[in-house]
């Protein structure tokens, strides 16, 4: 597929627009009143978890359109997804604790959207480590949609259940976040970040699916030359 | 049907989960060496993993033996609905883990010297609720991960995240129905367990044909 877009501008301006959110989050945004300078990877770390979050949408996108309608693209379209967001997931699990322990005193704690946060991660691994380890050819892409359907359901009941569960076991109140009246250069360099990495999870999910093309072309043409 | 009969034959499955979920609640007794008062405190814990742990051993049987002989092509191939097959394994793995379940249960009651009586009503409803929802989730993950080289690993990978939930929340009422909370709490519990339950349960249902087809 020729797209209209060509790769290589697709990169340069994700790598721009990085540039763009790293000068705004270590020169444009004020430092935070009680945090100080840790608060900065905020920025990162809300941007990684949402696009992670938004990947297994995707992952389930692609699942279900490969179900319904057999494309092929579409499954390598929920692969690439599940490949790109397992690596941002993994991305918030390790901003996540660099974090916390200088804010909250500890690098973990089994609070809802860490939780969440963790599950989700379980269910990308779950998906790719069942693409990786299943026998029967021309069998993986419906098994994987089913998986990544699943998987997508899951994290609608997380989002429920986590409320239930929290209600029924109230918890302290760990730390103040920073949801709460965010001064307006923070919503900017939060978005403009958000923007990046999203432009960044495009051109990757782009670059996996157009190799994943080629290598059905090989193996295509190498069995044509077999026979 | 079928794999109720063959199953009954040799016991083989049935009794290594029922053996396995002894010694889950055993292993546990002792490597937290605790006195009652902390057992019953963490009973329900122990009893929803013990489920959990039998269960997966057991759904790993169900497809695996298909695979062995060649029978899933057969049962692909026959006349019969998907939702069919999916109801049919669904049904023995029921049966299956709950026997093991409920000779868990009593090994429990002996053990720490709880009765379950008082509680039986609240407390089988919800193991019956969230043992629908694992064991629908783990017939169609058994047979997905027949499908895979190592389906013995890739069998909890995909069951353990997926039905974290229902086991959080079954334990959690179980644990209210059996400390005696009020109706109005644990029949609250039931309800979320139920509703994931079902969820999951008519999700497998749906999804089951694409596991089959060649």
């Amino acid at each position: 597929m020729k797209s209209k877009f060509p790769m290589s501008l697709h990169l340069a301006i994700s790598l721009a627009w990085m540039v763009i959110a790293l000068y705004l989050i270590f020169l444009y945004a004020p430092e935070e009143m009680t945090m100080g300078e840790v608060q900065r990877i905020f920025y990162i770390h809300f941007s990684l978890a949402m696009t992670a979050l938004f990947a297994y949408f995707f992952v389930f996108l692609g699942s279900i359109g490969y179900l319904w309608k057999r494309a092929r693209g579409a499954d390598d379209f929920a692969y690439a997804c599940a490949e790109v967001g397992f690596v941002y997931c993994c991305g918030v699990l390790v901003t996540g604790p660099l974090w916390a322990k200088p804010v909250w005193g500890i690098w973990w704690t089994w609070d809802a959207r860490l939780t969440s946060t963790f599950i989700l991660w379980l269910l990308y691994i779950a998906y790719l480590m069942l693409r990786a380890y299943v026998s029967s050819p021309g069998r993986v892409e419906s098994l994987a949609a089913v998986v990544g359907t699943l998987g997508f359901i899951t994290s609608i009941v997380d989002y429920m259940a986590i409320r239930w569960w929290r209600t029924q076991h109230p918890q302290p109140v760990i730390g103040g976040g920073t949801d709460s009246g965010l001064e307006p250069s923070m919503w900017v360099t939060t978005f403009v970040t958000w923007g990046a990495l999203l432009c960044l999870f495009f051109y990757l999910v782009r670059l996996r699916t157009a190799i994943a093309r080629t290598r059905r072309a090989v193996s295509i043409a190498r069995q044509q030359m077999a026979a | 049907m079928k794999d109720l009969r063959v199953e009954w034959r040799s016991r083989e499955a049935l009794s290594a989960m029922c053996v396995f979920g002894i010694l889950v609640v055993f292993l546990f007794n002792f490597s937290f060496n605790t006195g009652r008062e902390e057992s019953l405190r963490m009973l329900p814990g122990l009893l929803w993993i013990a489920f959990a742990f039998a269960g997966v051993l057991g759904f790993n049987r169900s497809f695996a033996a298909e695979r062995e002989n060649g029978c899933i092509e057969a049962l692909t191939l026959a006349p019969v609905d998907a939702g069919a097959i999916f109801a049919g394994k669904l049904l023995a793995n029921l049966v299956f883990l709950g026997i093991a379940e409920a000779v868990v249960v009593f090994a429990c009651a002996l053990w720490y010297n709880f009765s379950f009586i008082p509680v039986l009503v609240p407390f089988c409803a919800i193991v019956l609720l969230g043992t629908l929802g694992y064991a629908a989730l783990g017939t169609i993950f058994g047979a997905v991960a027949a499908n895979t080289r190592m389906r013995e690993v890739m069998l909890p990978v995909l069951q353990f995240p997926v039905a974290f939930w229902i086991l959080v929340l079954a334990s959690d009422a179980s644990a209210d129905a059996l400390r005696g909370a009020p109706a109005v709490t644990i029949r609250g519990g039931i309800e979320r367990v139920g509703g994931v339950s079902l969820v999951f349960t008519v999700a497998s249902f749906l999804l089951f044909e694409y596991v089959l087809e060649e």
